[in-house]
């Protein structure tokens, strides 16, 4: 019985990493746009919702290739991230933070009941079903394994890109001191814009990965919007690494919460653990701003 | 010159379900009154810069604490609604407490409180035994029928005038809030924090006394929705998307004025039902279509919202008022 017991917690720990993967890929497009631009976009887990849809109607209705519609999506979704900030932010760039902040709420509302006019409420799913791995009596099922994987591999690239291109250089210098790059020759604008569709582009390639083990529906997007929101804060907003091993903590305590209760009190306990770390580690989340 | 006005208003919406028996409109009136109640009790924090998202909580809370109590334990909601109540309160301390004192504000402060909303809403939904789980609740019906004992009625014009009630105190909270100390407090601490606090107001009581405040009263709306409708659901009293209609309706309403709420809620309620009954179920969703866009519209233009932005039009202009700090605030 204690072994049978051992193996679940393994193989729950293992689920929790690969999901953590995930989560990490999710938030870092958040933290990127926060970083940078100094936004909030509540309304990113719908952006990925609707790259889900992309995916769900190019390949499960239209038949292409899943790799075309994969780009497809990733480009899609980049699109609409430069087409967020140049109708929605930019105007607001001068207003009250929280302003900027309530009018991605209603970019969320929007988007939300445009899927449910345009798609209807019914779960949707693309029909296709990855082996599942049996590794010594776990089951770890390929998909995860390949999000985790594509999570990782866009991570390097997005490190990659800020790190040795100019661009990346740029943006890292805005997310630093946003007054004195424009005087530096830097056109924020166009660094803000970059920065919006390589957000959206993450959310996209998050879409392509979610949608492999999630059924897609208009709401899909408030049952891991929050704990996007939460792991961008709880890593402090606009710190990679911070986001990073946020995102991996939580995903244990919810696939660990999970297995011993229901997965509901998985999301109460990263939800209670949140508030308690943001009281006693204000400090590291408001690090970069003091 | 605006009271006798004022008397004369009041009296015609009390009058009113006596004069006018229909019983559909009714229950629209109770509706956006209940919903104009919980607007109004976000816009009293909300107004001073304090965003929260987690009203949605605070509400779930207060409905769902006072149908348990009256299932499970059989105690009348005269006593089962100040319980939740006060189970509201607390958890405001809880959670309001720390974030002032380690001055968690703004976004930060917004995000916490998103935090409170899915901790609620999840919790209704995993306690499924007790609550129902996503499925939804109704307190049990009192045998007779109607019955003050139960806070049970039948009757519509019952419910109109209570809610109407509820309303009308909410709406003098609000004044009252307006012309206290506590308001320039909250205007000073919204400005800036080190000042007023240097200034001698002490933050953290004058922010945690207006939060309890407004999550005491989203918790009273909360049971009123729950005794009028008979049945809650936690879509529909709490979670992380009735926050947001709150701030939503607070917004478009106009967030500095007394009855920008109401207004927030009577043009939202009317619009999804006017788009409900002439679209019929292939309406679902267009009303929040419609919402999403005039809130994005309003905040790039009328970040003041409509009876706010109304109001400025009939005054003549002069010095700007001064109870808008953050309507500026870079």
């Amino acid at each position: 019985m204690h072994s049978i017991f051992d193996v679940y917690l393994l193989e729950a720990l293992i689920n929790g990493v690969l999901l953590g993967g995930v989560l990490a890929l999710l938030s870092l497009g958040l933290n990127l746009v926060f970083g940078v631009i100094d936004v909030v976009w509540i309304c990113y887990a719908e952006l990925i919702m609707l790259g889900m849809y992309g995916m769900y109607f190019l390949y499960a209705v239209y038949h292409l290739p899943i790799g075309l519609a994969a780009v497809i999506c990733i480009v899609g979704i980049a699109v609409l991230g430069v087409l967020l900030h140049a109708l929605v932010i930019s105007p607001l760039l001068g207003a009250a933070p929280i302003n900027q902040m309530l009018a991605t709420g209603g970019v969320l509302f929007f988007l939300q009941s445009a899927a449910t006019v345009l798609f209807g409420i019914e779960f949707r799913n693309l029909g296709l079903r990855l082996p599942v791995l049996k590794l010594s009596g776990m089951f770890i099922s390929y998909s995860r394994l390949l999000a985790f994987g594509a999570a990782l591999c866009a991570m390097v690239l997005v490190y990659l890109f800020l790190s040795r291109t100019y661009t990346g250089t740029a943006i890292r210098a805005i997310a630093q001191d946003r007054q004195i790059m424009a005087l530096m020759g830097v056109d924020t604008r166009r660094i803000y814009l970059i920065t919006s569709a390589v957000g959206g582009a993450l959310a996209g390639l998050a879409a392509t990965l979610l949608v492999l083990q999630y059924d897609v529906h208009p709401f899909v997007g408030l049952s891991f919007g929050p704990i996007i929101f939460l792991i961008c804060v709880l890593g402090g907003l606009g710190n990679f690494v911070g986001g990073f091993v946020a995102a991996f903590v939580f995903a244990e305590l919810i696939s660990i919460g999970g297995l011993y209760l229901d997965l509901e009190w998985g999301y109460v306990f990263a939800f209670a653990f949140f508030i308690l770390m943001m009281f006693v580690r204000p400090q590291g989340l408001l690090a970069r701003r003091s | 010159m605006r009271t006798p006005l004022l008397w004369i208003a009041g009296l015609a919406l009390v009058v009113l379900p006596f004069v006018y028996t229909s019983p559909y409109p009714l229950h629209l009136l109770i509706i956006i009154l209940i919903w104009s109640f919980a607007y109004t009790s976000w816009s009293v924090m909300g107004r001073f810069g304090l965003v929260s998202f987690g009203h949605g909580g605070f509400m779930g809370v207060g409905a769902y604490v006072t149908a348990l109590l009256w299932n499970r334990a059989g105690l009348t909601p005269w006593i089962g609604t100040p319980l939740a109540l006060v189970a509201a309160g607390v958890l405001a301390i809880l959670i309001a407490y720390p974030c002032f004192r380690y001055r968690i504000i703004g976004h930060y402060f917004a995000l916490v409180t998103l935090a409170l909303s899915g901790i609620v809403l999840q919790v209704i939904t995993a306690t499924r035994d007790w609550t129902g789980g996503s499925l939804g609740y109704t307190p049990i019906r009192y045998q007779g029928g109607s019955s003050l004992y139960a806070l049970q009625f039948t009757g519509k014009r019952t419910w109109y005038l209570i809610a109407l009630a509820v309303w009308a105190v909410g709406l003098y909270v609000w004044h009252r809030v307006d012309r206290s100390m506590l308001r320039y407090a909250l205007e000073a601490i919204s400005e800036d924090e080190d000042a007023a606090a240097a200034a001698g107001v002490h933050v953290t009581r004058e922010k945690l006394k207006i939060t309890v405040l407004s999550a005491v009263m989203t918790a009273l709306a909360g049971a009123l929705y729950c005794q009028y409708q008979m049945f809650i659901s936690p879509d529909t009293v709490s979670g992380i998307s009735v926050s947001l209609q709150m701030v939503f309706a607070v917004v478009l309403g106009g967030i500095y004025v007394a009855l920008g709420p109401t207004i927030g809620a009577v043009i939202t309620i009317l619009l999804a039902e006017t788009l409900r009954i002439s679209f019929g179920t292939n309406a679902v969703g267009w009303d929040n279509v419609v919402y999403g866009v005039l809130l994005v519209l309003f905040i790039i233009f009328l970040p003041k919202g409509i009876l706010g932005s109304l109001l400025d039009l009939r005054r003549p202009k002069g010095p700007a008022p001064v109870h808008r700090p953050q309507a500026d605030a870079a």
